[in-house]
């Protein structure tokens, strides 16, 4: 829990949003398609998530791309699944509840807006 | 109301294949949204009722029907795919099911009967019982839901947390009698991260009565 939430609140600025550029772009782009697939990918994936946990880009050093995947609860990334964290969504009710009730879809779709993509291509 | 046209149109027909297969729907709650305030709120409960449980009861109708379009194709594999969705809105239908029943405006201050000399023997005691089930709710780490099952084979009363929607019975073999949700969405607009709070103020619109008669048809069935 404390280390997915201190990477969370530097992964989002209220200057976030657009799109990453760069080396980060690129890779996005090699390994998804484009960075709307990506998106539609990591979104439908972190909606999904069956009751408490976190949705995630990771960096596998390993085969050296990005992986989407999808940890329980607090489960931390890289300890469960050796990817490297670069963005994280937190799906915990905790997280969007208050303002959007049931509709996750929602919290993760706006999400985006506040994405703070230099954090996130630091960390890649 | 779908179950009673299938089952008609079986009678009628000499090669009984319900045209219609029966599909879930989502009860009603036995009270309006407000009974159980102050301890539950008419938001949490219209909230909680009319979105997540219907989603549930939603979703399950959804993969029943692809389960039974997959195993029509013979797909194997398409079925066993189906199976963590049919767990997890099977689970959170059975599971909210029984728990609008279980809660009731006035809750009786404590079970009686049989269910109450079965929680003496097992625990010692009502406040025992009640300290165990509160310590195992809060416990739950993530989604789910603390129970007050019967274990049938040995004839006991036993404590269990499930995880996600998983339901009791289906998971553990232990008899649902009393369960608590803690998933956030059960309290977060109320009492947000103080689930102790919620979890201990739900004993005050426990409906024991039907607790007592879970206990009867499971000991009894």
């Amino acid at each position: 829990g404390h280390l997915n939430h201190s990477i969370f609140w530097h992964n989002l600025s209220p200057y976030g949003g657009g799109e990453p550029s760069g080396a980060l772009a690129e890779l996005i782009k090699r390994d998804f398609g484009s960075f709307e697939n990506f998106n539609t990918y990591m979104a439908t994936t972190t909606v999904a998530i069956q009751g408490s946990g976190w949705g995630w880009l990771g960096y596998n050093k390993t085969t050296k791309s990005l992986n989407i995947a999808a940890c329980g609860n607090q489960d931390p990334l890289e300890p469960t699944t050796g990817l490297v964290p670069l963005l994280g969504i937190d799906v915990w009710e905790h997280a969007y509840y208050i303002q959007y009730k049931n509709v996750r879809a929602d919290y993760v779709k706006n999400i985006w807006n506040i994405v703070n993509w230099k954090d996130v291509s630091q960390r890649f | 109301m779908f179950a009673n046209i299938a089952r008609v149109l079986a009678q009628s027909s000499n090669k009984c294949l319900p045209l219609i297969r029966a599909k879930h729907s989502l009860p009603d709650l036995p009270y309006d949204f407000n009974a159980l305030e102050p301890v539950i709120s008419a938001e949490i409960m219209q909230v909680h009722h009319q979105k997540h449980h219907a989603t549930y009861v939603n979703n399950l109708n959804v993969a029943e029907e692809k389960l039974f379009e997959a195993k029509q194709r013979g797909s194997v594999s398409d079925q066993i795919a189906l199976t963590s969705a049919l767990k997890f809105n099977g689970g959170g239908h059975i599971n909210h099911s029984i728990f609008w029943t279980i809660l009731c405006q006035n809750g009786s201050s404590e079970p009686g009967g049989e269910l109450a000399e079965a929680i003496k023997r097992d625990f010692g005691s009502y406040q025992r019982m009640v300290d165990l089930l509160v310590a195992t709710s809060t416990g739950i780490q993530g989604s789910g839901w603390g129970w007050l099952g019967y274990n049938k084979q040995l004839n006991r009363l036993e404590i269990a947390a499930c995880a996600n929607q998983d339901p009791l019975q289906a998971t553990t073999g232990l008899h649902p009698l009393f369960g608590i949700d803690v998933w956030e969405h059960a309290y977060y607009l109320q009492y947000k991260n103080a689930r102790p709070d919620y979890v201990k103020s739900i004993f005050k619109i426990a409906n024991w009565r039907k607790v007592e008669e879970l206990f009867g048809k499971a000991r009894h069935d």
